[in-house]
């Protein structure tokens, strides 16, 4: 049951994830890339890590691509306008990006000591019981640290967003 | 294929990195760029909760959910300084962000 769940969410994922990088609209790219996202969070399901599945939905899928479409649409990008890189340019991203995949491939040759290599097996790890005890006892304090990452992010994006004074006047 | 495997997972998370490299490489809209950076992210943390699984330690979990705070962070402040760079040039396209050489 669980192998075609896997090849389905994996398949749906690739396909989604080269559209993001295909598509010639900007919208087309921000949508697929959603469907990317829900079909991650149901690998996240698969794999029984359910508290990551749920932040994968409300802050990928929710906050982070809500706030793409909306700059996207404040842009008005919609429109193709967008200019296209040089053929040469091309080949020469793809051949460098081909080159990486043949380094990543020639990394993950197997393992045999890796043992059961099941990862889709029943355990309590991934519910948010258990990761609310971790993360708010071994790993309290980089959970108080990314609270001033977020109010640090939060004060820069308003500082950005204003206009400066000399630009309003004129 | 009886059953899914750490391999299966290292491979698309593999497939999935490699497709946001070459995004970055290829596309010239700022926007673009900044979504392939999120698929990579995506293709790393997919990889820690599969090793998470399979080590059968909830590190990994708490790892990812870091990241996806940075990453939240991350396109908020990359998103105001696109906004901004939108405002002066009146476009997205990083070929035009080469204003520091001259």
């Amino acid at each position: 049951m669980s192998p075609t769940i896997f090849l389905t969410l994996a398949i749906i994922a690739v396909v989604s994830a080269m559209f993001v990088v295909f598509a010639k609209n900007p919208v087309h790219s921000v949508l697929s890339l959603i469907v990317t996202f829900f079909s991650i969070a149901g690998l996240y399901l698969l794999m029984n890590a359910q508290f990551l599945f749920v932040v994968q939905i409300i802050v990928y899928a929710g906050a982070i691509m809500v706030l793409f479409l909306f700059v996207l649409m404040l842009l008005n990008l919609s429109a193709d306008t967008e200019p296209q890189k040089s053929n040469r340019f091309r080949v020469i991203a793809s051949a460098s990006a081909g080159l990486l995949s043949l380094v990543f491939s020639a990394g993950m040759v197997i393992d045999a000591t890796m043992g059961d290599r099941n990862v889709t097996n029943i355990q309590e790890i991934g519910l948010v019981k258990h990761l609310g005890k971790v993360l708010f006892t071994d790993y309290l304090v980089p959970f108080e640290i990314s609270s001033i990452l977020f109010l640090a992010g939060m004060v820069g994006a308003v500082l950005l967003g204003k206009r400066t004074p000399k630009e309003s006047k004129s | 294929m009886t059953e899914v495997t750490a391999e299966h997972y290292i491979i698309l998370a593999t497939t999935l990195f490699v497709i946001g490299v070459a995004g970055v490489l290829i596309r010239r809209n700022a926007i673009v760029v900044l979504m392939c950076v999120e698929l990579m992210l995506n293709a790393v943390n997919l990889l820690m909760v599969a090793f998470s699984s399979h080590h059968k330690d909830s590190a990994g979990q708490i790892f990812v959910f870091f990241i996806m705070v940075v990453a939240a962070a991350e396109v908020a402040v990359g998103l105001a300084i696109l906004v901004m760079v939108y405002r002066n040039t009146r476009s997205t396209d990083v070929s035009l962000l080469d204003q520091l050489k001259n």
